[in-house]
């Protein structure tokens, strides 16, 4: 076992773990942050991305362990309280249906947006690259990225 | 407590943002694995790592010492009660239909197929204690090729043989047809597998408690599933509770009674305490059905003038190891559709059902329809080039005219209404058709070594399942109806319970337009409720583009009763005869005063005090109606599709795609373009990316994202949609299906284009998926052959 302090959401936790507890694991049955859901097993989906201290990662790669001392930001703490400008968007593009990648695809949006406040159409569709989707066609989503960055997303 | 009058704008056709997507966006969802109970534990299989083998030792007494483990079972312990997975369609009477036991006890049959469970504490307990589960094994060949499988001498999958089924269907004089037919052309193709990959991973909750269990399912028919463990595993149907929580995505796939929700139900019986099991990704590609996997032989039989004497088409399509839900029958809902919008004399059908020892397939995605547009828009690109004609000329001269309408085609169908004519002409409007046209031709000219391709694909199918009658004489198990209740809340607000049990369609709102418009009432003021067999105890589920056309329909009938119990409470409370009344916005009133009368609210209220009531009428307005649909839907549109094709390294590169779907009248243009959005992608993606590969062994190689493709947003075209309307005939509503029609229509629009611009060199397909490698392999051996006659492309 190993002892990891986390900071989730702006709370801070502090567990003992197996080292081999993936991130998501953590945050899903340890904390019940259950907003972060698994896709796959080889982080091709992006379904768990996640911020960790403000970058984009895939928790399902990342063990508990590396996240100590860390700030973890989920879907869940996203807007602080607030809906975040990616949630609106996403909502008012109908960019999602099922929703299943929606937490993840809004993670790695937000980091998109923070490297590239304004990025094109193909910068947008590269940028989630690493995220799928079964239901959408992306389509939606690709305007649903552009107009949180029209509105203006502040990091 | 409102009595207001609600009489804004009408709902049916307004983009209503979703309902779902609150606590879809906000991380509130409750997917299956979500949920923990008190002494929840969790399963975990061990699979077979054979395509083929007798089973002859399961030893799970080490597992069973293992930390935290709290049960291990093989098959030989659930023998008594797991009985065999049900098959609902046995589409002939001689068919066979092999024991499908839930978990393997004498032989396996496909690599992954269930052979022990093991029972723990944490799921990382349950992981660690199946490495000591000891499986010996008598290897069998493997039988993976459904050709080979059908020869005399191939090693059998199942005693009684390889061949499941055969089931022809022929309509008019096919050999006067194809006799003495200025122009024959016959092609084969390829239906790959594919792996529906739903983005949230199969799971399963089961809790027993005093004989009653509640079985939490990532599923798409929570009805059918408590139908079949009550009438297939023995246990009492008023016993059982079937929740579909939210769910992340189906696609057919989740349109299964599953080995493992099964065993959840039998392990947490003989346990005594709640088990859950979630797939993980690479077990979900092994073992969630798979689907497509056919060879198709098409012949098409013309005049010189184009004009279709008739059609032959020979399937093979691969059953996999077992039959499962309606696995044998998906073929069969493409045999209706190889004639698709054409007219013909005749055309002959035949299906043989093989199995392999491969993942069972089932539905998928346009299930059996997919595969017949692929083959017959395939194929009418063929015929035009025999013919030297434009392809969309040749449609055109085949199509049936919107002044045919309703249609009896050659596959006996009726359809009731289509227009191709404005569908195809507000797409090649909106595509630049002539303009590529000319294009191509200078890049050809050129030699330009990325040529210019363009597909078509003027698709319809068959959706809205589906007439009771109709699928019953096809031998399929339940019926096609659907149920829906209105309940009329004492506030006048509403409470809808629907038998369609949505995994993103987005029923909340549309029912809850549908609901607004026929009841007058706010949209705001409607709460939807799905997925729970006690909340709604009847349904058939969410399928074959069906809530929709069928629930939907269901819905408007409760409305009316509802209004025609409001009738008669009106007429009591304003002293008129139920005769001179109508409703409009909201309001019963005298015929000619609309300006009087009781809001649906005030009725609520007056009959839920009941304090004055007519004499001999329940205080209730709550009503449901059962909805079975007179005919299918028959969506329709056209889709083009500009690709640029490297000839030199084999790269596909989609141009512009343009779709102009036809499905009748709208209740909400967002998630109808959405759906179209999406299911445009997925058959993208089987052109270009997606096959499920095994091996020779039997070994499945695509068991993870990583090799299985699934197209991410850098691999897929920007979308450009437009609609024509045509209502359907056969429902109030004027609707037709729109969940599958994208995925039907864009596969041969893809590879159409493809082939269209590699024709020069001499090549007439590439089989899918359209991968770089075998684009330039098809380009290197047309090369070596010098089938090309003009050099495009160099």
């Amino acid at each position: 076992m190993a002892s990891i302090t986390v900071t989730v959401d702006g709370v801070t936790y502090s567990d003992e773990v197996e080292p081999r507890l993936l991130l998501v694991h953590y945050l899903r049955e340890r904390l019940g942050k259950t907003g972060t859901p698994v896709g796959c097993d080889t982080s091709n989906c992006g379904a768990c991305t996640v911020h960790m201290n403000g970058v984009s990662v895939k928790s399902c790669a990342v063990l508990a362990v590396q996240a100590d001392g860390t700030e973890i930001t989920t879907i869940e703490g996203l807007g602080n309280g607030e809906w975040h400008p990616l949630q609106e968007a996403f909502k008012a593009e109908h960019a999602l249906q099922c929703g299943y990648c929606t937490p993840g695809m809004i993670m790695a949006a937000a980091d998109l947006l923070r490297s590239n406040p304004r990025p094109s159409d193909e910068e947008i569709r590269d940028g989630l690259e690493g995220n799928l989707c079964r239901c959408t066609g992306y389509e939606n989503i690709v305007r649903a990225v552009r107009r949180a960055a029209e509105t203006g997303v502040t990091p | 407590m409102t009595t207001d009058t609600q009489a804004a704008a009408p709902e049916l056709g307004k983009a209503r943002l979703r309902k779902e997507d609150d606590r879809l966006l906000a991380g509130q969802t409750t997917w299956t694995d979500n949920i923990i109970l008190p002494g929840l534990l969790h399963m975990c299989f061990v699979r077979s790592p054979f395509a083929h083998a007798r089973i002859t030792s399961v030893d799970v007494s080490a597992a069973r010492e293992m930390p935290g483990v709290i049960a291990a079972f093989s098959g030989a312990d659930f023998a008594d009660e797991q009985a065999s997975l049900p098959c609902g369609w046995p589409v002939t009477e001689d068919i066979i239909v092999p024991p499908h036991p839930p978990m393997a006890t004498d032989e396996v049959r496909y690599v992954g197929e269930a052979v022990a469970v093991v029972i723990a504490r944490d799921r990382y307990e349950a992981a660690d204690a199946i490495a000591a589960v000891d499986v010996n094994y008598e290897p069998l060949p493997p039988v993976l090729d459904m050709r080979a499988a059908l020869e005399e001498g191939s090693p059998k999958v199942h005693e009684a043989g390889n061949k499941c089924y055969v089931w022809p269907f022929v309509q008019g004089d096919i050999d006067a047809a194809f006799r003495d037919a200025p122009v024959v052309v016959e092609r084969t193709y390829r239906q790959q597998r594919l792996i529906p990959c739903a983005m949230e991973p199969r799971a399963v909750v089961a809790s027993w408690v005093a004989g009653e269990v509640t079985l939490w399912s990532s599923t798409q028919i929570p009805h059918v599933l408590r139908f079949a463990l009550g009438a297939f595993f023995g246990i009492p149907e008023q016993n059982i509770r079937v929740i579909a929580p939210d769910v992340g995505g189906g696609f057919g796939s989740k349109l299964q009674v599953t080995a493992e929700e099964v065993l959840a139900v039998l392990v947490a019986r003989k346990l005594g305490r709640p088990v859950k099991w979630t797939e993980s990704r690479s077990e979900g590609n092994l073992t969630v059905h798979h689907g497509r996997d056919q060879w198709q032989r098409i012949r098409v039989a013309a005049d010189r003038d184009g004009r279709i004497r008739g059609l032959d088409v020979d399937l093979l399509a691969d059953m996999g190891a077992y039959l499962m839900l309606v696995t044998p029958g998906v073929p069969l809902l493409g045999a209706f559709m190889y004639p698709a919008i054409y007219k013909m004399d005749a055309y002959s059908f035949k299906c043989t059902g093989v199995f392999t020892t491969k993942m069972p397939t089932d539905a998928y995605r346009g299930a059996g329809r997919p595969e017949a547009t692929f083959a017959i828009e395939r194929i009418m690109d063929e015929l035009a080039v025999e013919l030297g004609m434009d392809p969309l000329e040749l449609r055109e001269r085949n199509w049936i005219k919107h002044e045919e309408f309703p249609y009896t085609t050659i596959a006996t169908l009726v359809y009731d209404s289509g227009n191709y004519e404005a569908a195809t002409a507000r797409a090649t409007e909106l595509f630049g058709y002539d303009e590529l046209r000319a294009e191509q031709q200078r890049r050809r000219e050129s030699g330009d070594p990325v040529q210019l391709g363009i597909g078509i694909s003027t698709f319809t199918e068959m959706c809205g399942l589906a007439p009771s009658r109709v699928v019953g004489s096809l031998r399929y198990g339940v019926g096609g109806w659907e149920n829906a209740t209105v309940r009329v809340l004492a506030t006048g607000k509403v409470e809808v319970v629907t038998g369609s049990s949505a995994h993103g369609q987005g029923h909340e709102t549309a029912w809850s337009q549908i609901v607004a418009d026929k009841l007058g009432v706010p949209f705001e003021d409607i709460r939807v409720l799905h997925g729970d067999t006690q909340v709604s105890a009847k349904g058939m589920d969410t399928y074959g583009s069906r809530s929709l056309t069928v629930g939907g329909i269901a819905l408007v009938g409760a409305c009316e009763k509802v209004i025609d119990k409001a009738k008669r409470v009106a007429a009591h409370l304003m002293e008129a005869s139920e005769n001179d009344l109508e409703f409009t916005d909201g309001r019963l009133h005298v015929r000619g005063d609309p300006e009087q009368g009781r809001t649906i609210q005030e009725i609520a209220l007056a009959t839920f005090t009941a304090h004055n009531f007519p004499d001999g009428v329940e205080p209730s307005l709550d009503s449901e109606h059962t909805y079975d649909p007179e005919n299918f839907s028959f969506p329709h549109g056209t889709h083009l599709c500009a690709t640029e094709v490297d000839t030199e390294t084999g790269r596909v590169t989609i141009r512009s795609y343009v779709a102009v779907d036809d499905v009748g009248k709208v209740v909400n243009p967002l998630i109808v373009e959405g759906q179209v959005h999406g299911g445009i992608v997925q058959g993208i993606a089987q052109a270009l990316y997606e096959e499920a590969v095994y091996d020779d062994d039997g070994n499945l190689l695509t068991t993870t994202l990583a090799d299985y493709l699934i197209p991410s947003a850098a691999d897929v075209p920007s979308i450009t949609t437009d609609r024509t309307e045509t209502p359907a005939t056969t429902n109030p509503l004027g609707v037709k299906g729109v969940g599958e029609a994208g995925t039907i229509a864009s596969t041969p629009a893809v590879v159409n284009a493809i082939v269209d611009a590699l024709r020069p060199m001499g090549i007439r397909d590439v089989p899918m998926p359209c991968t770089p490698e075998r684009v330039w392999q098809a380009i290197q051996s047309a090369r070596d052959t010098g089938a090309g006659q003009n050099g495009g492309g160099q």
